[in-house]
Order: C-alpha cells, then sequence, then structure tokens
C-alpha cells in the first residue's frame, strides 16, 4: 500500500480514537471541566501531562534541532526535563493542595490581590495563544506533507477535531484523549528510533546505539559519533560533539537559555494545571515522577534520533548525482524544506561549511518527518509518524485551549465582570471560550504572524519571569505579600518583554556583542526570573507582612492532608 | 470544593503563646522536607549546570563508551538524574508524610 493509503488509515484510526474517548469521558460539571474532578489517577495524569508538554516542536522540531546544533541542543533536552524537578518539588504538590481550579486563581488568592491576579490572567492568556498557534501550524504541515491537502484545510481539520473535544470534553475529556495520544505519539517516535538504531549500529536500544559502533560500511567498527565528528570535520563543520566552537552560542547563554527553560517550564500554566486534576498532594508528587518517565523516554531517544539522521542525511546526500536522489528528496522538495542549488552546475550534491559553497539547504523540521524515509523503512512506519506529530500538536493545542477558556470564564467573568454567574451558567461560558478560543486558534494556525519562532522565546521568558518567582514564594516565603508579588511579576515581565521586543523586533539586525552579559533573548528569561525574585522579596520586607489569616492559609497548604485540618 | 484551602482565623487570638502540639509537628513535618529539598536541588543543579555545561569540555576528554563524557551529561545523563531526583523525592515524602502521620 502507498504512503498515502497508509497515512489515511492510521490518521482516520487515530482520530475516531480520540473522539470516541472525549465522548466516552465528557464534562458535566464546572470541576470535570475544569480539573477533571480532580479524580485522574497519577498514572494516567503522568501521561496526560506527557502528551500535553510534548508539542509539535517536541515531536517535529526537536530531534532535527539537535541534528544540526550537536552538543548545543542539549539545551532544549536539558532545559525541557530539568523544568519538572522545579515542579514536582516546589511547586505541584502544594498548588494541588491549595486547590483553586486555575494559576492566577492561586496568585489572587495567595495574594489576595485581584490585581496581581489580572496580570496572571493576561500572562496566561499571552503565553498560550502564542504555544496555540505554533501547534495548529504544526497541524497543517503534517496534513499538507502526507495528506497531501493544502496547509489551511489540515488546519481547519485539526481546529474541528479540538473543537469536539475540548469544548464537549473539558478538562475530563482533553485528559483522557491525552493519554490516548501519548500512546500513538510515543509508539510513532520509538518505532523507526529503534529500527534506524538497529539498522546502523546493531543495537536495538537507541539510546545505547547512540553511543555504539557502526555496524557496515566503510566505518565499521568505529563509534558513531567519533565517525560523525570526523565527517562534520570533513565537510568543514565543526565536530559534533564540541561545545565551544566559533559560530556557535557562548557558555554564558548556554547557562541561561537551560536555566530560563527549564523555569519556564515550571511556570505554563497549561503544565501546572495538571497537577490540579489530581487527587491530592501526594499523588501530584508521583504524577510528576510518571510525567518525566514518560517525557524521558521521548528525550532520551531524541538526541539519538538526532545523530543517527545526521549521520544517514550527510551519507545518502553528499556527492551524489541529483538526477540519483531517492524519491523522499523529491518529495520533500515540493514542501520547499528541502532544496537544491547547484551553485557549481555539476549536478552533485555537494554539503560543506562554507556557504558559498554548500549546495543543500535542509529545514530542521523534516528530520524527524522524513527520517524514516531516509533510512528506507516501510509505508506504514513513515504514516505512523505522521499520526504521531498530528498527537502531539492536537494535546498540546487542547491543553493550552483549555487554560485560556477558563482563564476567561472563570478569572475574568465569574470573579470581576459576572459574579452571580451559576455552576450551570459558568460551564456554558467555559464552553463558549473555549470554542472562541479554538476560532481564534484556528485563524493564526492559517495566518501566522510573521514572528511565530520569535514569540516562542516570549512564552518561556514571560513564564519564567512572571509566574514562577512569585509561585515559589507563595508556598516557601509566608513574608511574601501582595505589594512584594505584584512589584516583582511587573518588573520581571516589563524587563523580559522590553529585552525580547527590542532585539528580535526593534533591532533584529543587533549582534550578540550588544547583548547584555552576552545573554539572547531566548534566554533573558531567567535573569527577569531573578529580577522577580530580589524585587519580591525585598519590597515584601519592607511593607506590612501578610494577615494572619493568609499565613495560616500558607501553613495549612505545606501539609499534605486531604483537606483543611480542621480536628 | 470542600476541600480547598480558606483563610482560617487563627486559632489563638490572643498574644502569642507557646506552639501547640500540633504545630511543633507541622514544623517539624516542613523542615524535614526543606533538608530533603534543598539537597535534590542542589544536584539538579550541579549536574546539567555544572557536568553538562560548564565542566564539559574538561570532561569530554573522559569517554563513556562512545560519548564525550560531558556531552552524554548534557544530552542524556541530566535526563537520567532528574527522573531519580523526582523520584527519590516522591519516595521519600511518602515515608516522610507516614512518619508525621499526614497520609
Amino acid at each position: 500500500m502507498s504512503i498515502l493509503t497508509w497515512t489515511y488509515i492510521t490518521v482516520g484510526l487515530s482520530f475516531a480514537l480520540y473522539i470516541g474517548v472525549a465522548i466516552w469521558s465528557r464534562a458535566s460539571s464546572t470541576s470535570s471541566f475544569y480539573v477533571a474532578g480532580r479524580g485522574v489517577p497519577a498514572f494516567a495524569n503522568g501521561m496526560a501531562t506527557a502528551a500535553d508538554w510534548m508539542s509539535a516542536a517536541s515531536f517535529i522540531s526537536m530531534a532535527g534541532l539537535i541534528s544540526f546544533m550537536g552538543y548545543q541542543g542539549g539545551i532544549y533536552l536539558m532545559g525541557w526535563t530539568g523544568g519538572y524537578v522545579l515542579l514536582a518539588l516546589l511547586l505541584a504538590p502544594y498548588l494541588r493542595k491549595f486547590g483553586r481550579y486555575t494559576v492566577p486563581e492561586f496568585v489572587g488568592d495567595r495574594y489576595d490581590s485581584q490585581f496581581a491576579r489580572v496580570v496572571a490572567v493576561f500572562c496566561a492568556i499571552f503565553i498560550s495563544f502564542t504555544y496555540v498557534a505554533g501547534q495548529m501550524r504544526g497541524v497543517g504541515v503534517v496534513f499538507s506533507r502526507f495528506l497531501e491537502v493544502p496547509v489551511d484545510t489540515g488546519v481547519l481539520i485539526g481546529v474541528g477535531l479540538v473543537f469536539v473535544y475540548a469544548v464537549v470534553g473539558g478538562m475530563r475529556g482533553i485528559t483522557y484523549t491525552q493519554v490516548a495520544q501519548y500512546c500513538v505519539l510515543i509508539v510513532a517516535f520509538m518505532i523507526p528510533a529503534v529500527a534506524i538504531s538497529h539498522q546502523l549500529t546493531g543495537n536495538w536500544i537507541p539510546q545505547f546505539g547512540f553511543g555504539a559502533t557502526i555496524s557496515d560500511g566503510p566505518n565499521a567498527g568505529r563509534y558513531l559519533l567519533e565517525t560523525l565528528d570526523a565527517i562534520q570535520r570533513d565537510l568543514g563543520l565543526p565536530e559534533y560533539t564540541a561545545a565551544w566552537v566559533g559560530g556557535k552560542k557562548s557558555m554564558v547563554d548556554v547557562f541561561a537559555i537551560t536555566l530560563a527553560l527549564m523555569v519556564g517550564t515550571a511556570g505554563l500554566p497549561h503544565v501546572i494545571v495538571r497537577f490540579y486534576t489530581v487527587r491530592n498532594a501526594a499523588a501530584a508528587r508521583w504524577s510528576a515522577v510518571w510525567a518525566l518517565l514518560f517525557i524521558g523516554i521521548l528525550y532520551t531517544t531524541a538526541p539519538a534520533v538526532a545523530s543517527f539522521a545526521r549521520v544517514n542525511l550527510i551519507q545518502t546526500l553528499n556527492g551524489r548525482e541529483y538526477s540519483e536522489v531517492p524519491e523522499w528528496f523529491n518529495s520533500w522538495e515540493r514542501t520547499g524544506l528541502i532544496a537544491f542549488n547547484d551553485k557549481n552546475h555539476d549536478g552533485i550534491i555537494t554539503m560543506d561549511g562554507d556557504p558559498a559553497i554548500n549546495e543543500l539547504d535542509v529545514d530542521p523540521d523534516i528530520i524527524v518527518l522524513a527520517n524514516p524515509e531516509i533510512a528506507g523503512l516501510p509505508n506504514w512506519v513513515i504514516a505512523l509518524v505522521a499520526a504521531g506529530g498530528l498527537a502531539a500538536a492536537l494535546s498540546t493545542a487542547a491543553g493550552l485551549l483549555l487554560v485560556i477558556s477558563s482563564s476567561i470564564s472563570h478569572d475574568l467573568l465569574k470573579s470581576f465582570l459576572w459574579k452571580d454567574l451559576n455552576e450551570k451558567q459558568e460551564l456554558l461560558a467555559a464552553r463558549i471560550s473555549a470554542a472562541f478560543a479554538v476560532v481564534v486558534a484556528g485563524y493564526f494556525g492559517i495566518h501566522p504572524p510573521g514572528y511565530v519562532a520569535q514569540v516562542v522565546a516570549f512564552a518561556f521568558g514571560l513564564a519564567a519571569a512572571s509566574f514562577f518567582p512569585v509561585l515559589v514564594l507563595g508556598v516557601f516565603d509566608k513574608r511574601t505579600n501582595r505589594e512584594g508579588a505584584v512589584s516583582g511579576m511587573l518588573v520581571g515581565i516589563v524587563f523580559t518583554a522590553s529585552y525580547i521586543i527590542y532585539f528580535k523586533l526593534v533591532a533584529p539586525g543587533a549582534d550578540a556583542s550588544q547583548w547584555w552579559f552576552g545573554i539572547s533573548p531566548e534566554g533573558i528569561g531567567s535573569i527577569g526570573m531573578l529580577m522577580n525574585f530580589v524585587t519580591t522579596i525585598v519590597v515584601s520586607r519592607v511593607t506590612k507582612p501578610p494577615a494572619s489569616e493568609l499565613q495560616n492559609m500558607v501553613d495549612e497548604m505545606r501539609l499534605p492532608t486531604e483537606g483543611p485540618a480542621v480536628g | 470544593m470542600t476541600e480547598a484551602v480558606k483563610p482560617t482565623k487563627p486559632t489563638a487570638p490572643t498574644a502569642p503563646t507557646a506552639p501547640t502540639d500540633e504545630q511543633k509537628r507541622a514544623s517539624a513535618y516542613w523542615r524535614s522536607n526543606l533538608r530533603l529539598m534543598a539537597a535534590l536541588l542542589t544536584v539538579w543543579f550541579a549536574v546539567p549546570f555544572g557536568l553538562g555545561i560548564v565542566f564539559v569540555e574538561p570532561l569530554n576528554q573522559f569517554q563513556l563508551g562512545g560519548f564525550p563524557l560531558g556531552f552524554w551529561f548534557a544530552q542524556q545523563g541530566s535526563i537520567y538524574v532528574f527522573f531519580v531526583l523526582v523520584l527519590v523525592y516522591a519516595v521519600r515524602m511518602r515515608s516522610l508524610d507516614r512518619r508525621y502521620n499526614y497520609e
């Protein structure tokens, strides 16, 4: 059967599964719409968190980026997993114990400030919209390559599907659909990785194959990474495993970006909210263990895939006659994501570190999607990867849309504009806001703002510089008060946003020598976070301590018992 | 939402008095939690930022199978360490919860 037929089968079956799961587990109350009735077992929540967290970026783009960045691709690997340690130790158990529906609600209640809550709502909505636009775009790209429909039609199909299960299913529906999506995406990621690892190194486990020797060909018996370093050197490119070489990021910047990604992860509302859905604080800790296990499976495989793909890509294409390229090359050429520009008119593809000689441009995004084809795996594997990419994008989109809808219906409508909303009306409002958010997200998917990649730095930087410090201090420092939290958030947001806007939009041509302390806009969230911490602590110390009721509330939050201690 | 934490009136509205047994138990529990967290967070910081970034070049002089060691910490080892940290935290906190009778 052809790739197209297989893709229709795998994508059709997986979509039918998601809709079935969503209908079976649909929400019927505000508690089940916002937090799945707080009855999700830790194991299932771990899987749902993994799918919620691993987006189109993790599934489709990350291995490709690492493939081109080599050692420095580790910023994503360490940054996007290390945040779970912070979540598990500093936030998840306490926020769960506090027992609210949204992150802004925690901020508002802990600091007894509606203003702080509003600031938090706008951050949550901004971060989530930024993110969701990228997911919708990912859905469109997968559809256009594998199902041969225009990107816009792909986005509309994705919007329709998310509409069904986010609007009808709420958090409960989303949770169990995410469990199904995790299973689809991890199988889709692992099968080609295992097959290629075995093909190249004779080792079935990619995490080990990556450090093993090559089994066939001219380099047989030589370590894979050593070979890759040598191949890169021959092309005039930096060695794959080398850390600090010309043209790459500086150590300070790698440090700052990794920290910003970790802290940003721990401050992302759609991730935090997942821990609200379990039974108690202990279950929140165990959820983090399961989540990191399920995420770690993909994250330890991705760098292996990256190095396998790099070796295969160079060995397959470098020095080959253009007229003899494999079929996958032509099908990706049509998407514009791979391009051959025969500069010396010899009809042979030349790869080189010198851009004036190099004739092949490869978009990192195709590495994971084209990897099975490059390795010559069967058509059904290629189709499965398409279903996996869609699962990753849709599960993350649904989690983000829920944050947007609960921010609107619960934090803005119910607590400000329309306080006497009853439960049934609030549920309706939540569904309408979810529907509205889906439509807006779809619009951004079809008409992506030209700066999607730039605004992603914003999402993490803002999460790191706004939420993380006030959440952590809200639990660990009883002395932190309203004045401290509000000024800390404002300082963090204003500083981080101005730095990113300046270097990304106002003066995009500015080079690294103008960065403060050598830190790029991607990493500046870590400085914003430190400024927020310092401001919050200092301002809290020079103003009145929080009321004793609030301090008692913090004491209560620190205990892992089920409800308020009543006796 | 009966289980949510609500602001409660202080139990002893009079001037500060000696802490009750209940308060002593809570603060002993919290101190043990903080000690455990401090140890785990030190490792959380030292492994990726120390071994994976700052000392990556000296460590790359050593090989772990086919991996330069620093490279391995940046792309594999840190993730394994993170998993062990959250696992240790969940297990140790479960026994702390039991010891202080907070299940």
